[in-house]
């Protein structure tokens, strides 16, 4: 026997929501999706009129979802923003460049200006030469904190208000486990905030719309609207400890389907005790971004990977900050350590 | 600390064999017997008086046990309140270094009810431990889960602190000294419960299906622990303990945090994992084994012969993804072996949190939730994950919402996620609209899984309609009343008790 779609109660319903276990048809689904990132944007108040958002897009399904539904409300609700896309291009050979061409068909899709920016210009280094450096392990520390500043960067060159990400509610749950695991009580207590504050200069205020979206309804969501996304694992990316942490939620899921909203409701209720040390947001003073340390991590990255050290943002290596601002040479023996491991 | 830079933790290379021959890093002279950390070889009299020095510093450190005190001790028989117990007992032998004042007792809940053992195999392990309890010479309760069905409904109220305050704990000592004139406490109590268990065949039948009616294991294990709190609570009041002591280890305090966060209790950490929990205001618990790893309560018990017994559990002989707190276990299990640092790491975040609503351990005058009996954090903010649900569902169930006749346009025009949402009308299930309101996010998702409501025990049904008809009534005479904000006269006269975990 068919089932019913329980909203309607008219048509066929072709799918089980993740999220609810509803049974829903097409139809019902397309507008309970968009409807709740409509709300969620309207709850917390992400945007105002007249603003123009950058919309993060890498190609993959999640930002592909948010550049559709993003487009479809602006015009559906008259939210009266100007959309665009941002791309970074790590410079990933068989990945990055793959996925770009995604994003160029979207923007012809959507007919949305598109920016790229690549690491190659803003740092003189790809991802393939850092790897080529530093192997497998340890790269995505580089990439990650590399692009979170590339996006700032290409945003400011948009001249853009707001930058959104396509983040959902698995990565907000995973990451909420991941800090819990590292005992990151700083990011812990930020990490659920749907939206950054304004941060000082040279930073873009960034927001998740998809926040409370179950990754699997994303997918469903691209598959029914048949979106063209890429879909290809970053060739570097084996994270082994976050792995630990997807698998662990992904079985959390299979047991009781609301424990990704059931971890970000517990992140969101968090309170942190009076007195607990927190890391006090300054700027670096090499390139005045936003850091808690005299020199930011990806100004300590790029000097590692300037002077042949790539190990000198991995892990903690404050006590050097001073000399690498002073443009001293570090001893032998600091030298000995930071090198890449050879085998 | 905190950890800020991004790092991701390398399993650290296979350690050297553990050689025979190494002296003890304490006192550098007799051959080590136990490796507790990594590196740190003890020898057994360093490792008993380090172990016996942690736990008196852990109560003296939180001066939450004042002298005189009665303490109820919650003895499962497994391996850390074993040790726990026997802690004690060094702590007020005549010849101990630094001794402990208060007055112990000790209850053993029998959960084999719940479990379904037969009453063979419950009435064996309880006479083992009546044999360990009555060789300690201190009161013991043998009660078994049953006696849960017939707790009055106060034990779900908080009640007013008796507690002073922590500032005069030094002069609560002093005059104590002078007192007592170094008599021994607890010495004087003989008292010895009646031996055996006394249980109603048709009581483990009822408690045998209020555990039937979770269709989840994980729901299960929630309202099982949900039980034991209360009857735990109620057995310390009913006897004049002002202090619960839980033997939670380090390694039990991770799971659980991990587990509470999975299980959306974000809000109730600090209370479900910290050393003192005061929800219950006239009874505090607290967790003084949280210093030490499973692995170091194993070693000591093994060396020192602590006797322990195991009872089967709810989670006995199931696999590893048979309920979230299950899942947790083996998780942390697992990760601990390749990352030695998971559960220190784990446990160090509990101490970083406070409850919900500020520094104010009190739950009096606030709404609390009608099982845990945490402040309900359910009155939140629109952009909420709570509040994204009640949109989700309201919006994929059309049966959810108040809606008109013609149901695509009623959906057209829908409120959703304005004011409508969130409140009982919009709820999916229809069966808990009452129970619901009382219920803190956590709870709630545990009632989801029970089959049926009529099955929980009567002091749970009975507190939740008084509490539905207060605030019924409360709801009729609103506009007659001038202060909303605190408008139920049962809290005059309660003032928060001070929570001790914030002045330590």
């Amino acid at each position: 026997m068919p089932v019913q779609c329980s909203s309607c109660r008219e048509k066929r319903a072709v799918l089980k929501r993740p999220k609810t276990g509803h049974s829903l048809c097409k139809e019902c689904f397309f507008w309970a999706f968009e409807e709740e990132v409509h709300q969620t944007i309207k709850a917390a108040e992400l945007f105002k009129p007249g603003e123009s958002v950058g919309i993060a897009a890498s190609g993959g399904k999640d930002s592909t979802v948010l550049a559709h539904v993003m487009k479809l409300l602006n015009e559906r609700y008259n939210y009266g923003l100007d959309l665009m896309l941002i791309s970074v291009d790590e410079g990933i050979t068989g990945y990055r460049d793959d996925s770009l061409e995604t994003v160029k068909r979207n923007q012809q899709q959507y007919e949305l200006p598109l920016k790229i920016v690549s690491y190659e210009e803003l740092y003189g280094w790809t991802m393939d030469a850092i790897v080529k450096q530093v192997g497998l392990k340890n790269n995505c520390t580089f990439c990650g904190v590399f692009r979170r500043q590339a996006l700032d960067r290409g945003a400011i060159m948009l001249k853009v208000d707001k930058i959104c990400t396509g983040h959902n509610a698995d990565d907000v749950a995973e990451t909420v486990l991941m800090n819990v695991l590292r005992g990151d009580i700083a990011r812990l207590r930020r990490c659920t905030a749907i939206s950054t504050t304004s941060e000082g200069d040279g930073v873009v205020p960034r927001c998740k719309p998809l926040k409370y979206a179950y990754e699997k309804e994303i997918v469903l969501y691209a598959y029914f609207k048949k979106l063209d996304y890429f879909s290809t694992e970053c060739i570097y990316s084996p994270n082994a400890y976050r792995g630990h942490a997807r698998t662990f939620l992904k079985d959390l899921e299979s047991i009781r389907s609301s424990s990704i909203i059931d971890i970000i409701h517990s992140g969101e209720n968090l309170s942190v005790r009076d007195g607990v040390k927190m890391p006090v947001q300054g700027t670096c003073s090499r390139c005045g971004y936003i850091s808690s340390q005299a020199l930011c991590k990806s100004c300590v990255l790029l000097e590692g990977l300037n002077r042949g050290l790539p190990k000198l943002g991995i892990g903690k290596h404050h006590r050097l900050h001073d000399k690498l601002l002073s443009q001293q040479p570090l001893t032998e023996k600091e030298e000995r350590k930071l090198k890449s491991v050879d085998f | 600390m905190c950890q800020v830079e991004e790092e991701y933790r390398e399993p650290p290379l296979a350690p050297a064999p553990p050689s025979v021959c190494k002296t003890c890093v304490k006192c550098k002279d007799a051959s080590a017997a136990v490796v507790v950390r990594a590196g740190d070889p003890y020898c057994r009299t360093c490792f008993k008086d380090y172990f016996i020095h942690k736990f008196r510093a852990m109560l003296g450190k939180n001066r939450v046990i004042f002298p005189g005190e009665k303490v109820l001790l919650a003895v499962s028989g497994g391996p850390s309140s074993s040790s726990m117990l026997r802690q004690v007992q060094e702590g007020l032998s005549q010849n101990a270094h630094k001794k402990l004042r208060f007055s112990p007792g000790i209850v053993y809940i029998d959960e084999g009810g719940a479990v379904g053992r037969s009453l063979e195999e419950r009435l064996r392990t309880a006479s083992e431990l009546q044999a360990v309890f009555r060789s300690t010479g201190f009161p013991f309760h043998m009660v078994p889960l049953e006696q849960v069905l017939d707790v009055p409904p106060s034990v779900l109220v908080p009640a007013a602190s008796s507690q002073p305050a922590a500032s005069v704990y030094k002069a609560a000592v002093d005059g104590f000294l002078q007192a007592a004139g170094g008599r021994r406490p607890g010495a004087a109590v003989q008292q010895q419960d009646a031996a055996g268990l006394d249980v109603l065949e048709a009581h483990t039948a009822s408690l045998q299906q209020l555990m039937d009616s979770a269709t989840s294991l994980t729901a299960r294990q929630e309202l099982l622990s949900s039980l034991r709190q209360h009857l735990l609570v109620h057995t310390a009041r009913s006897h004049g303990y002002s202090k619960l002591m839980l033997g939670d280890s380090c390694s039990r305090s991770a799971v659980k945090l991990l587990a509470a966060v999975c299980l959306g209790r974000g809000a109730q950490l600090a209370q479900d994992t910290g050393f003192s929990d005061s929800r219950y205001g006239d009874v505090v618990s607290v967790r003084p084994m949280r210093d030490y790893s499973a692995k170091e309560i194993a070693f000591y018990n093994h060396m020192f012969g602590v006797p322990s017994v195991l009872s089967p559990s709810l989670t006995t002989k199931t696999s590893d993804k048979s309920s979230i707190q299950q899942l947790t276990e083996s998780f942390i299990t697992r990760l601990q072996a390749d990352f030695p640092s998971t559960v220190s790491t784990i446990y160090r975040t509990s101490e970083k949190l406070q409850t919900a609503g500020g520094s104010s351990g009190g739950t009096a005058g606030t709404d609390t939730c009608l099982l845990c009996v945490c402040v309900l954090d359910t009155s939140v903010g629109n952009a909420t994950a709570f509040r994204s649900t009640l949109v989700s569902q309201c919006l994929s169930d059309s049966r959810a919402v108040p809606s008109g006749p013609d149901p695509v346009s009623a959906k057209q025009s829908r409120p959703c996620g304005g004011q409508q949402c969130g409140t009982r009308t919009c709820s999916a299930e229809d069966r808990t609209p009452d129970l619901k309101a009382l219920l803190c996010y956590s709870c709630q998702r545990t009632l989801r899984d029970l089959s049926s409501l009529d099955r929980l025990p009567h002091y749970i049904l009975s507190e939740a309609q008084s509490r539905a008809r207060r605030s019924q009534l409360r709801e009729e005479i609103r506009d007659f009343l001038l202060d909303h904000h605190d408008d139920d006269e049962d809290d005059e006269g309660l003032h928060s008790p001070p929570d001790p975990s914030v002045v330590a």
